[in-house]
């Protein structure tokens, strides 16, 4: 694991004490290491986030801490008590599935009151506080409905409510915006980051949308075939990424190969001073760092070059170009600027270059 | 995957499941066990084992003209409830007729009913037509009795038949009837495998409707009945034991061929539709 | 898309066939427990007399109520066997859950009668379970009353049925979603609750199905008490075979058929809604 994530796995964000530990979890089915020595922290009230593609490891990571698996190597605690030596059903730990899992025999008000009336609450507590849960999530009206009537949304949103009313130390949530379309995503994602800033509670979100993680966490954490690529707030990750890797997956980069050769990076025709040793080197470049130099004037702290236009992809608010330097295609991000063509000059500062790990 | 197993075993569940299988199992081993038996069946435990009723049984000609007789019925069996059961199918899917709700329960009363009843109304039947009873009956009566059995799986195979394939055929020209033996019946083909066998078992091991409409000529089952009236002998758990063995191979024969192919061009044969 | 020709080309022929070898054969049994026998020959005379034979003369209700009596047993044995086996597949028994229902059908390939043959050479005073039992000094004396006798019936009609009612509710739990298992769990349901409220409810059309149909077979079944009834042991069907034979009264028969014939309908017109009611998407 780099050291980046292994610092960032100890910081606790600042909203409260560490809820949630995770010590060294590694899981294996079979052959295959499904994830390896996973240390993590997270803060009681945060907002954090799995985040990675289909194999990394993220939707596992995730039932272990639910207890439906158990770690092949390592721990779990959760607020000072050992947890993955729980069954499911004894953790303070509740799941929103990403395909809901109603209960199709039960109407949505009996589908809330489910984890109350197996715990043998009182039945006023129980009218009271489903209906309470129900208001949040705006679904009172269907109380009465059976989940078949429903469509997804809905079907979510009683998912959401059925958690939330056991009123878990942590909420669990397996993609649970994937099955929708676009719109009502984007308002769901809205809904839900409200709703837990709202109750406090700490949100454990997985997802392989990366748009979606950086607009709802606290903090991300990034993985990778079963590890940890880097742990840190969306912004922090952003603009700071550890690796090509993570450079590539959140946000567009251009990657930048070349060496560092007398305090001088070169990367094919671009050159800048740079204070490291002697090594063959990386940077990632954001496309919106790279701006079109309008008078030919470059900043010290800048890298002019030239380019040709290869091509001009309009986007409404902001236009990509692909631009050809001395034969390595770089995306460049620019305001809409009407049609363009031929060679340019363009200037990007130097502080923009991101040194990472390949 | 599922969090039942990944988390605490159930010794009790297993014990009790592993209980049922033994008394799921008993009768068939202890008919295994004494078919070898030199004392017959009874008293325990079974020694001195030999293969003298297995030699006795070779030699039994009417046990095997039995057996004859139950393979012909059975093969003429599948034969009507494959053709009419797939008529029946075709029917109940694509087309709707007065009293098809009807036919649908008309046609599935003899798979729930006691076969008792089935068998005596064919008996009625055959004596108002005056018929004698003879192989020609049992088959009859196997025939129409397991048509449910047919129409059943046939129709399963349909719903699960993409449409589609059938109007891509006769865009492309073909008409109805070459459609129906290009396209629709190869794709039923593991439908008619699976309806085919399970109609051959069933009238092989018949007996309350052949019980009735039975002649001179015995199938197995009723040959059988008829000696267990006279005594028991080990002859029988002898030609049991043989059907089972015979039957385990089938169905091993069947699954291999179905899930490992018995060389590719089996394999393709029954996944080609 | 099909042409009046393709439609009837394949409804006719089944329809004509049902028509004339199931329905009017089930008709001619209606008919005939409208008739009469004189002289060992049926009279084509119209009444009722069959049936008010059936109501008035104790033994036939007799027999008719011990037959529901082990038809009721064997249904409950059998669902007490075959739903926890079929739970324990479905559940428990992860990568060799295919190879466990093999071997649960392999039996059925078994004869019928075979199977209750064997039954009673277990069961019987010189059979396998005596001498076992004897051999092991359990016993001094073999144990008479195990055959012949409606135990006997049960038995060997509850080993008959098991892997039957097994099949639809292997069938049903399978089909149960395993999110809803986890989802139970995740709410705090121990396996007890998780099964009591989620697992059984979802698996009552299977249980249903395979109760009825244990139920119904056993009812009209003729073969395990002339194995293994004895006199005690006889149930309604020996009744009716009896008339069909030995006893020459087909009327009686038939009207007896009719009977046991409004009894399964009607049973099966209830477990059908009953399952409609049962059944959840």
């Amino acid at each position: 694991m780099n050291p980046s994530a292994a610092s960032s796995a100890q910081a606790a964000s600042s909203a409260g004490g560490v809820l949630l530990e995770v010590r060294g979890v590694a899981k294996r089915f079979g052959a295959r290491d499904v994830l390896k020595d996973i240390s993590l922290n997270i803060a009681s009230g945060e907002f954090i986030t799995l985040l990675g593609e289909s194999g990394s490891g993220k939707t596992t990571l995730l039932r272990l801490v639910a207890g439906f698996e158990q770690p092949t190597a390592g721990e779990i605690w959760m607020s000072g008590d050992r947890l993955d030596t729980i069954p499911p059903y004894k953790r303070r730990v509740n799941t929103v599935f990403q395909h809901y899992a109603l209960f199709p025999h039960l109407s949505v008000r009996e589908n809330v009151a489910y984890g109350l009336r197996v715990k043998k609450t009182s039945a006023t507590e129980i009218g009271g506080r489903v209906e309470e849960a129900l208001q949040m999530v705006k679904m009172e009206e269907f109380a009465d409905s059976r989940p078949s009537k429903l469509s997804g949304g809905q079907q979510q949103r009683v998912a959401l409510a059925r958690a939330l009313v056991n009123r878990p130390l942590l909420l669990l949530l397996d993609e649970p915006l994937s099955a929708l379309d676009a719109n009502l995503r984007k308002q769901m994602q809205s809904e839900l980051k409200a709703l837990q800033r709202e109750l406090g509670i700490t949100f454990l979100f997985v997802t392989h949308d990366q748009e979606e993680a950086m607009a709802l966490s606290d903090r991300i954490a990034l993985l990778r075939n079963g590890a940890l690529e880097q742990v840190a707030s969306p912004r922090e990750i952003y603009a700071h990424p550890a690796t090509a890797y993570t450079a590539q997956f959140i946000g567009q980069t251009n990657l930048l190969l070349g060496e560092i050769r007398g305090s001088i990076a070169t990367c094919g025709v671009l050159r800048w001073p740079f204070e490291a040793p002697d090594t063959p080197v990386t940077f990632s470049l954001r496309p919106e760092s790279i701006r079109i130099c309008a008078g030919g004037v470059r900043l010290s702290s800048e890298v002019k070059f030239r380019a040709s236009i290869r091509q001009q992809l309009y986007g409404g608010a902001s236009e990509l170009l692909e631009v050809d330097c001395g034969g390595q295609l770089l995306r460049v991000r620019i305001f809409a600027h009407g049609p363009l063509s031929g060679e340019h000059d363009f200037v990007f500062s130097i502080a923009d270059a991101i040194r990472v790990q390949e | 995957m599922s969090s039942a197993t990944s988390f605490r075993r159930a010794p009790l569940l297993t014990f009790y499941a592993a209980v049922v299988f033994i008394f799921i199992y008993l009768p068939v081993i202890v008919l295994i066990l004494y078919s070898f038996n030199r004392d017959g069946v009874g008293g325990f435990p079974p020694h001195h084992l030999t293969l003298d009723w297995y030699r006795l049984l070779f030699a039994d000609a009417p046990i095997w003209d039995s057996v004859v007789n139950s393979l012909i019925v059975a093969a003429g069996s599948v034969a009507l409830s494959l053709t009419l059961g797939l008529l029946a199918a075709l029917a109940l899917d694509r087309a709707t007729f007065p009293g098809k709700a009807l036919f649908r329960r008309l046609v599935l009363l003899p798979l729930i009913l006691p076969g008792i009843i089935t068998g005596l109304s064919l008996l009625m039947f055959a004596v108002l037509v005056r018929t004698q009873l003879s192989l020609f009956t049992v088959f009859l009566g196997h025939g129409t009795a397991l048509i449910s059995v047919a129409t059943t799986e046939l129709f399963a195979g349909l719903q699960k038949m993409d449409r589609v394939q059938e109007e891509a055929s006769l865009d492309l020209g073909a008409t109805p009837w070459q459609t129906f033996w290009r396209i629709t019946l190869p794709n039923l083909k593991l439908s008619l495998i699976a309806a085919g066998l399970l109609i051959f078992t069933l009238s092989m091991d018949e007996i309350a409707v052949t019980f009735f409409l039975i002649g001179r000529d015995n199938t197995l089952p009723l040959e059988i009945w008829g000696r267990l009236r006279r005594g028991i002998t080990p002859e029988i758990n002898a030609v049991s034991t043989l059907i089972f063995v015979v039957s385990v191979g089938l169905i091993v024969f069947w699954y291999r061929v179905r899930t490992r192919g018995l060389g590719a061009d089996a394999q393709e044969l029954l996944e080609r539709p | 898309m099909y042409s009046r020709t393709y439609k009837a080309i394949v409804s006719v022929p089944p329809l004509l066939w049902v028509g004339l070898f199931l329905l009017l054969p089930y008709l001619l049994m209606f008919a005939h427990s409208f008739w009469a026998v004189q002289d060992q020959a049926i009279v084509h005379q119209w009444n009722v007399d069959n049936y008010r034979t059936l109501f008035t003369k104790p033994v036939y209700l007799e027999v008719l109520l011990r037959t529901m009596r082990i038809a009721t047993s064997v249904t409950l044995c059998s669902l007490l066997l075959g739903y926890p086996l079929a739970y324990y597949l479905s559940f428990h028994a992860g990568a060799r859950k295919e190879l466990l229902y093999q071997l649960v059908i392999v039996p059925l390939w078994v004869s019928y009668l075979v199977r209750g043959y064997a039954w009673k050479t277990i069961l019987g005073s010189e059979g396998v379970l005596n001498g076992f039992l004897q051999y092991m000094h359990l016993t001094r004396e073999p144990v008479a009353s195990l055959l012949y006798s409606p135990f006997a019936v049960v038995l060997v009609l509850t080993h008959i049925y098991t892997p039957f009612v097994f099949l639809p509710i292997y069938a049903a739990l399978e089909h149960i979603p395993r999110p809803l298992v986890e989802a139970s769990q995740d709410l705090g349901a121990n396996s007890a609750q998780t099964f009591l409220r989620i697992i059984l409810p979802l698996s009552i059309p299977g249980l249903l199905a395979g109760a009825t149909f244990a139920f119904v077979l056993s009812l009209g079944d003729f073969l395990a008490p002339l194995l293994v009834g004895g006199a005690s042991g006889t149930m309604i069907a020996n009744v009716v075979q009896s008339l069909f034979g030995a006893a020459y009264d087909w009327p009686l028969g038939a009207a007896i058929s009719v009977c046991i014939l409004i009894l399964i309908v009607s049973l099966l017109f209830l477990t059908e809604r009953l399952e409609k009611r049962w059944s959840f998407k």
